[in-house]
């Protein structure tokens, strides 16, 4: 356990925002970047994520999830980054001590000179929506099925309800569907649509599986395995309204009712959180309020394009290397982004006025309820509005993103906080 | 008289919604697209709808049982059903290199399907 091996950038994590941290980092001018993940191989949650859209706006192309995850890895070997599979991270102190744990190593200890996060997020389950019922088997995650059925060829089952909108659970309906099972039905208990429109149309509509809004599943049927689901409508305020309950026989009941960024080690390391996105609270470096320790991809908020998990991660690693090469100031003054309703909450929650200097800055934003109108997002400072993007919607499921733009620096350098808030376009 | 129709564009993740109206003479006219692509959709939508198609295929003697693979161009929406029935009866062998035609001209279509990933041979 006292084995001590020193690297200058360690990266947990091998998804997406890891891989483009540690390739970013090392493009940057870092000598040694180690990448650790729990997995025998890396790319992440892409590898089952099998469906194509991905890329767009990275390469211009559309890809399947393992061809994205792909690019990236072969760029990682190329780059002489070293790769540490199958390995666990048990503890990260906040002077960037990594203990490790594996088959062939036993524990050891890593050093580092700094730390980008990159665990990515997992999926909530049956025991956090706390579906009343019997405790069959056949109730899984979105993305436990995908595994089984995209990298293990097993199918979960035949007879599916999937409760949730989210995009893995509509992918899901239609990649079930495609391997011959049969998707009753989506039940959603929001209003709305939790994913992407598209994939309403290519995955549900095209197979003819319909989607429930205001509905939920109030009871799980069956001993040994799932028998049956009941299906009710809620009302506005999300209450079961028990005289409509419908029993819907199936063998398997799917939840794709969101993703926790997986922040254990996060906190542990004694990083600020936001209760809001569940992740580290950032600056525009992607640095958490520890110096040194950055983060990368779905950790800090659940995304809905990987491209923008490679970019920000990107803007990870590069700024992991400055820190690393002395030319940084930890102390550089920063100041609060603050998002009024109905955004829901904005990253990064900080912004530095002066890497405006090098390039622009993008925000991201959720809103808490869906308008289905045109509106204007707008950017202010503490003295006037400076930018605005017009969008001819704005949804809970899909980003909104603005850009502060170099030429805002004079501007914002002036500001003690930038505010962003959401109106109808008239 | 003028008809009209609302589609989602699922080219990107973007989703335009798009309108197709009519006028009289059957001349359509798309709007809501926000690039180029949007109107090459719906206009392919309305005559021969196709889609990428994404699936998996059993692989021997690679680090996982199933080996991820697409076709190489939007496939006829009518014979999806087919082709993963197609799919069903094909197995490959490790090693594979991402890109890499795994089935050409699959059900006379003129489309191939290609490897989505690496997936080296183990013993």
């Amino acid at each position: 356990m006292l084995t001590v091996h020193a690297y200058d950038v360690i990266v947990i994590g091998s998804g997406p925002a890891g891989l483009a941290a540690a390739v970013s980092a090392k493009k940057n001018g870092v000598n040694s970047v180690l990448v650790i993940d729990r997995d025998v191989e890396p790319g992440g949650i892409l590898l089952q994520c099998v469906h194509s859209g991905f890329g767009l706006e990275t390469f211009g192309e559309d890809l399947p999830g393992p061809s994205y995850a792909q690019r990236y890895i072969l760029e990682a070997e190329s780059q002489k980054i070293n790769l540490l599979m199958d390995t666990m991270v048990l503890d990260i102190t906040s002077d960037f001590v990594v203990t490790v744990s594996n088959e062939t190593i036993g524990v050891q200890r890593l050093q580092a000179k700094a730390i980008v996060l990159a665990m990515g997020c997992r999926e909530r389950s049956r025991a956090q929506i706390r579906i009343p019922g019997t405790r069959p088997a056949g109730v899984y995650t979105a993305g436990t099925a995908q595994r089984w059925v995209n990298v293990e060829g097993l199918m979960p089952g035949k007879n599916f309800v999937i409760l949730g909108s989210g995009d893995i659970g509509m992918i899901m309906a239609r990649r079930l569907s495609l391997e011959g099972a049969r998707v009753n039905r989506v039940v959603e208990i929001m209003p709305y649509l939790n994913g992407l429109s598209r994939n309403y149309v290519q995955c549900l509509q095209d197979y003819d599986i319909p989607l429930f809004l205001n509905h939920t599943i109030n009871k799980i049927l069956g001993k040994k395995r799932v028998e049956a689901v009941e299906v009710v409508r809620v009302d506005q305020n999300r209450k079961v309204q028990p005289e409509t309950a419908e029993i819907i026989p199936c063998d398997t009941l799917l939840l794709s009712v969101g993703l926790i960024p997986e922040n254990e080690l996060t906190r542990k390391i004694g990083v600020s959180m936001d209760p809001i996105t569940g992740g580290a609270i950032v600056d525009n470096c992607f640095e958490t309020s520890i110096p040194g320790i950055f983060v990368a991809g779905n950790v800090v908020h659940v995304y809905d394009l990987v491209d923008y998990v490679s970019q920000d991660g990107t803007t990870a690693g590069k700024y992991a290397a400055s820190f690393i090469q002395c030319n940084w100031n930890s102390n550089r003054r920063k100041i609060p982004v603050i998002v009024e309703e109905p955004l829901r909450y904005v990253v990064p929650q900080k912004i530095c006025p002066d890497t405006l200097r090098e390039s622009a800055i993008r925000l991201l934003m959720r809103v808490s309820y869906p308008m289905e109108y045109p509106v204007q997002v707008s950017l202010f400072t503490d003295q006037k509005e400076i930018l605005n993007k017009t969008y001819p919607y704005v949804r809970p499921g899909e980003m909104v993103s603005i850009q502060i733009p170099k030429s805002a620096y004079d501007l914002i350098m002036a500001s003690q906080e930038v505010r962003l808030k959401v109106l109808r376009k008239e | 008289m003028t008809n009209s129709q609302n589609l989602i564009c699922v080219t990107c993740p973007r989703g335009c919604s798009l309108t197709i109206s009519y006028d009289d003479q059957d001349q359509i006219t798309i709007t809501g697209n926000q690039c180029k692509r949007g109107a090459a959709y719906a206009k392919a939508e309305l005559s021969d709808p196709r889609r990428m198609i994404a699936s998996t295929v059993r692989i021997r003697g690679g680090i996982h049982k199933m080996l991820p693979i697409s076709t190489n161009a939007p496939f006829p929406k009518g014979k999806i059903m087919n082709l993963m029935a197609f799919l069903k009866s094909v197995e490959i062998s490790a090693p594979v290199k991402m890109g890499d035609i795994l089935i050409e001209n699959v059900l006379n279509t003129g489309i191939a399907m290609v490897a989505s990933r690496n997936m080296e041979k183990i013993d």
